[in-house]
């Protein structure tokens, strides 16, 4: 065979990949080690895990589908891209499962073999598409990856049953070839992660030269492309996943307090990766509880932080539903807590690895009686690293629980980090109560629980264990300054106004929005939160290569809003609300600024698509 | 922490200003003095010491102890207890609950804090009936009980708390009843001293909503007939001069009978510490409710490994295993690049 290394390779700026298989076929594995050799690369990325609830729905049927879909640039992107540009199915499900959001020309590269009678007649083929023409405005390569692996395994004595497994790896070692990426961090990544089982290692380790060799070495490909690496700004760069940067931020959290982490937390999808990272990290004295419910793992956070433990619990929708009952008892008794709500498709059970934010007001709202908090949200992946250090500092300053919202989408989607400098992470300063902070009339010194801070109107943190300062606290409503149970109406008054103005003080302590108006003459602002910050900037700048002026604000804090936020909606003629729910911030913008927010919402359980956001934005402009 | 000697105190040191506001005439009453009085020979101090309790009259224990204290939410107090004795093992903490608020809205956490073996000390008030919400039945209720919310009379069959937390692996299970102090004393005593969770079911008389409920049993004139004590090592038997006891028949069955019949070699003798909680579920399960002769005493006093030290060696092992954490290294835990 003719060898084509000579051809250098075509330069591209972007490319959308997509694999696709069945949920046992290690796609996201797959997605993972490319996106990691991409990173190691220096091009820019993000990434997008799309996969089914059940862990093994019926093999080569639809519902079984799980893809990654990444994004790799040689500048810097935004999302994981509208619309992939290769498509890899593994089998006819993949294919037809992903084949709508492809558009015409892109690439398809099939694993032939899976393309048999039976395969196609449970993807829903009546003919196969291979040969029905139906694929002719695509570029499709037909590859038989899982016989060549047979092939090459048996050489090294596995069985071709075992060695099926492996064709995912000539999947990843082709694409490699395609993209030009370096298989030496692939195969030592191999011989690593399963040393313990050497054949397995061989097997994959096969595959993947394999799937290198097919495409260096036959004439199907006409090229191969290179996407050279992105210019970020100088500094060392790690490649993380949301649930990642959240369990990080969280131990860096409780560094920067100076306050022991205990996690209490029920598994629950897509959360469970938080639990799972912090329990490994039990050299930082973190201590993780897999509570027997949703209920006593925030039960339990909230005893170690009245214990004077930094208390977290981390959960998804339906676990938040169950927290609420807790969440109001630490609101009464003003002790700090983080809630962590990786949001998912609701209601109840709903899409449980789709993303979406739809719990925006039940953060809000979500408990009985007069129950503020504050609530902080999530931009990027990486972001949720200061997500979590900021969610802890209010918590621990207003000694009050606060909600962090996170999603599916930023939890498990990845991009290149630039490490922070851990000196200039902000200090958060627990302040406990040490001694006496009230004089009675007979000129006694005595400890109220319920004396405030002028400032922030926080009341005392006094963990058991210091002498004279014993007290106790409860649901029940407090008195005013001795924290006594007290049923006194006007003192009820008193203590709902002042839970109140302490949360809606807490605008004056973080960052004003700020906003991103190039020459500032755009008459359209459009203002989102948490995880739509990529896809809205990238809409965002389509709109401006058009040459048209639009404005961008993004929210990590949405209760209360930063203090400026009502200066800056005035400022716009048009505002304009992306959400991935049916309009809950437009919802709290028109009820607390009165502005007429125009709400652009969709629930597919995927993130917005760029295109979206610029066609919303155009439409608003267009509008008379 | 401090190494000065634990300071001397009187029931007077444990009371706190706040007004008790049960009715009068209330169980609760008894067993607050009870442990307000052992508090000061328990070599305790007080700021080491936390009441954590959930929903219902007894709930509101936690504001008449001069210690730390949360009055909680229903059913919760075990799980936020946890949390609490699981970070601060220096503390002790205790839980006062009561048949609705542990073994109803609470039962699952109750169970997991048994059997986890969390060090917390549980005191469950149980008066078979709801008292702060004005008289339904509850889980410990006996069938066809009538009330409120059951005028045709209850239909559940109600839980042995005993046996349950034998069945929920707890390594220590007693019961007392709050006629008698020196019993609850000598109990509380040994629950506390107890490293892991113990839980003890009190009988309580709620005089309003129950009145009587354990008077078969627990007045004065019916004790010595109708309270079988368990005492470590020692033959089962009771009645005024000991003329009745327990025996274990050949098919594992136990059954009362008259020592005067069998003999005195042939009673049972109690073994706390068995590592099989079998007899001493059979001994839970001797009354069918409290109007038959009634085990009280220590069931179960087992050792097992206690949760917030095994907690607490498995951060240490990983600090001596891998230093104590670095945050610097921990981001660096994968791949990183050096871009300029
Ligand atoms: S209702 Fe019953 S249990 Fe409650 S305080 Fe009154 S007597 Fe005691």
């Amino acid at each position: 065979m003719a060898t084509k290394s000579e051809h250098p390779p075509e330069q591209l700026d972007r490319v959308v990949i997509r694999f696709a298989g069945d949920s046992g076929d290690g796609m996201q594995l797959t997605g993972d080690r490319f996106t990691t050799s991409s990173a190691l690369l220096g091009n820019d990325l993000a990434t997008f895990p799309d996969f089914p609830a059940e862990i093994r729905a019926p093999a080569g049927t639809l519902a079984g589908v799980s893809a990654f879909q990444v994004h790799i640039s040689d500048h810097d992107i935004l999302t994981p891209g509208d619309a992939p540009n290769v498509l890899v199915a593994m089998n006819p499900a993949a294919l037809r499962a992903n084949i709508g959001v492809l558009p015409k020309g892109a690439t398809v590269v099939v694993n032939v073999d899976a393309f048999d009678e039976r395969s196609l007649t449970k993807a829903g083929y009546e003919a196969n598409p291979l040969t029905d023409g139906s694929l002719s405005s695509y570029s499709v390569y037909e590859v038989p990856m899982t016989s060549i692996t047979q092939e090459v395994c048996k050489e090294a004595g596995v069985k071709p049953r075992d060695a099926e497994r492996s064709k995912n790896f000539f999947a990843l070692g082709l694409v490699s070839w395609l993209y030009t990426r370096p298989t030496e961090p692939t195969v030592g990544w191999i011989a690593k992660r399963f040393a313990d089982r050497p054949q397995v290692a061989e097997a994959n380790t096969r595959a993947f030269r394999a799937g290198f060799d097919f495409g260096e070495t036959t004439e199907l490909f006409e090229s191969h492309y290179e996407v050279r690496a992105a210019p970020f700004e100088p500094g060392e760069y790690v490649q993380v996943t949301g649930n990642q940067a959240l369990a990080w931020g969280l131990i860096a959290a409780a560094r920067q307090a100076g306050l022991p982490l205990f996690l209490g937390s029920y598994p629950i999808t897509p959360a469970s990766d938080i639990l799972h990272e912090l329990s490994r990290r039990k050299e930082f004295g973190v201590r993780t509880f897999q509570a027997e419910d949703e209920i006593a793992g925030v039960g339990a956070a909230l005893g170690a932080a009245f214990g004077g433990a930094l208390g977290v619990t981390t959960t998804s929708g339906p676990g938040l539903d169950l927290k609420s009952e807790t969440i109001g008892l630490a609101i009464n008794l003003e002790l700090p807590l983080v809630i962590i709500d990786v949001q998912r498709g609701g209601p109840s059970t709903g899409l449980p690895t789709k993303t979406e934010q739809a719990d925006l007001l039940h953060a809000m709202y979500g408990r009985h009686g007069e129950a503020p908090i504050p609530i902080v949200a999530a931009m990027t992946p990486s972001h949720c690293f200061d997500a979590a250090i900021e969610a802890t500092r209010l918590a621990v300053t207003y000694r009050t629980p606060v909600i962090l919202l996170s999603d599916g989408y930023l939890a498990n989607g990845a991009e290149p980090w630039k490490l922070p400098n851990l000196d200039a992470l902000p200090v958060i300063e627990p302040g406990f109560a040490t001694g006496p902070n009230h004089t009675a009339d007979d000129g006694t010194q005595t400890f109220w629980p319920y004396e405030r801070d002028e400032r922030t109107l926080a009341r005392p943190w006094a963990p058991p264990g210091v002498a004279g300062l014993e007290h106790r606290i409860g649901g029940l409503e407090k008195a005013a300054g001795t924290g006594n149970v007290s049923y006194d109406p006007a003192n009820h008054e008193k203590m709902v106004r002042i839970r109140a103005a302490k949360i809606s003080g807490i605008s004056t302590d973080i960052a004003p929005v700020v906003v991103d108006d190039e020459h500032g003459d755009a008459t359209v602002l459009v203002l989102g939160w948490g995880s739509t910050f990529g896809a809205i900037a990238a809409g965002v700048r389509r709109v401006r290569a058009r040459g048209l002026s639009v404005a961008h604000a993004h929210l990590t804090h949405l209760n209360p809003f930063p203090a400026n936020l009502g200066d800056v909606l005035a400022r716009y003629q048009q505002v304009l609300v992306p959400e991935v729910n049916l309009g809950q911030l437009s919802r709290l913008v028109r009820a607390e600024f009165l502005v007429d927010a125009h709400s652009l919402n969709q629930v597919r359980g995927t993130p917005f698509r760029a295109a979206e956001i610029e066609a919303a934005i155009l439409s608003l402009m267009e509008a008379p | 922490m401090t190494t000065t000697a634990v300071p001397l105190t009187t029931r007077k040191d444990w009371t706190s200003d706040q007004e008790v506001r049960w009715c009068p005439g209330c169980g609760d009453y008894s067993i607050l003095a009870a442990v307000q009085m052992l508090m000061p020979d328990l070599g305790v101090r007080r700021e080491n010491t936390v009441f954590i309790s959930g929903i219902g009259c007894a709930a509101r224990f936690p504001y008449y102890m001069s210690t730390y204290g949360m009055h909680s939410i229903h059913g919760r107090a075990p799980a936020i207890a946890t949390g609490l004795a699981t970070t601060r093992p220096d503390l002790d903490v205790w839980v006062v609950t009561g048949d609705g608020d542990a073994l109803s809205i609470g039962g699952n956490h109750l169970i997991h804090a048994l059997r986890r073996n969390v060090k917390m000390t549980i005191l469950m008030f149980n008066n078979q009936i709801y008292g702060l919400t004005k008289g339904q039945y509850s889980p410990t209720s006996e069938v066809a009980k009538v009330t409120k919310s059951t005028p045709f009379g209850s239909l559940d069959t109600p839980f042995n708390p005993v046996s349950l937390a034998l069945g929920a692996e707890a390594s220590f299970v007693a019961r007392t009843h709050d006629m008698d102090r020196a019993h609850m004393q000598e109990t509380f005593r040994r629950a506390h001293a107890h490293a892991g969770a113990a839980f003890v079911e009190v009988y309580q008389n709620c005089n309003v909503f129950n009145d009587g409920a354990f008077e078969k049993i627990t007045s004065r004139d019916a004790r010595s007939s109708m309270l079988i004590p368990l005492e470590h090592g020692q033959p089962i038997r009771f009645g005024a001069d000991g003329e009745r006891g327990v025996v274990q028949r050949a098919d594992g069955r136990l059954e009362i009978v008259d020592v005067s019949e069998v003999g005195e070699d042939s009673l049972l003798v109690h073994d706390e510490a068995r590592d099989d909680p079998g007899l001493a579920f059979a001994l839970s399960r001797l009354a069918r409710g409290p109007f038959e002769p009634t085990p009280i005493g220590v069931f179960r006093a087992v050792e097992r490994p206690e949760y917030g030290a095994e907690m607490a060696r498995q951060v240490v092992q990983a600090q001596e295993r891998r230093g104590v954490g670095d945050l610097a290294a921990l981001l660096r835990s994968g791949s990183s690049w050096t871009v300029g």
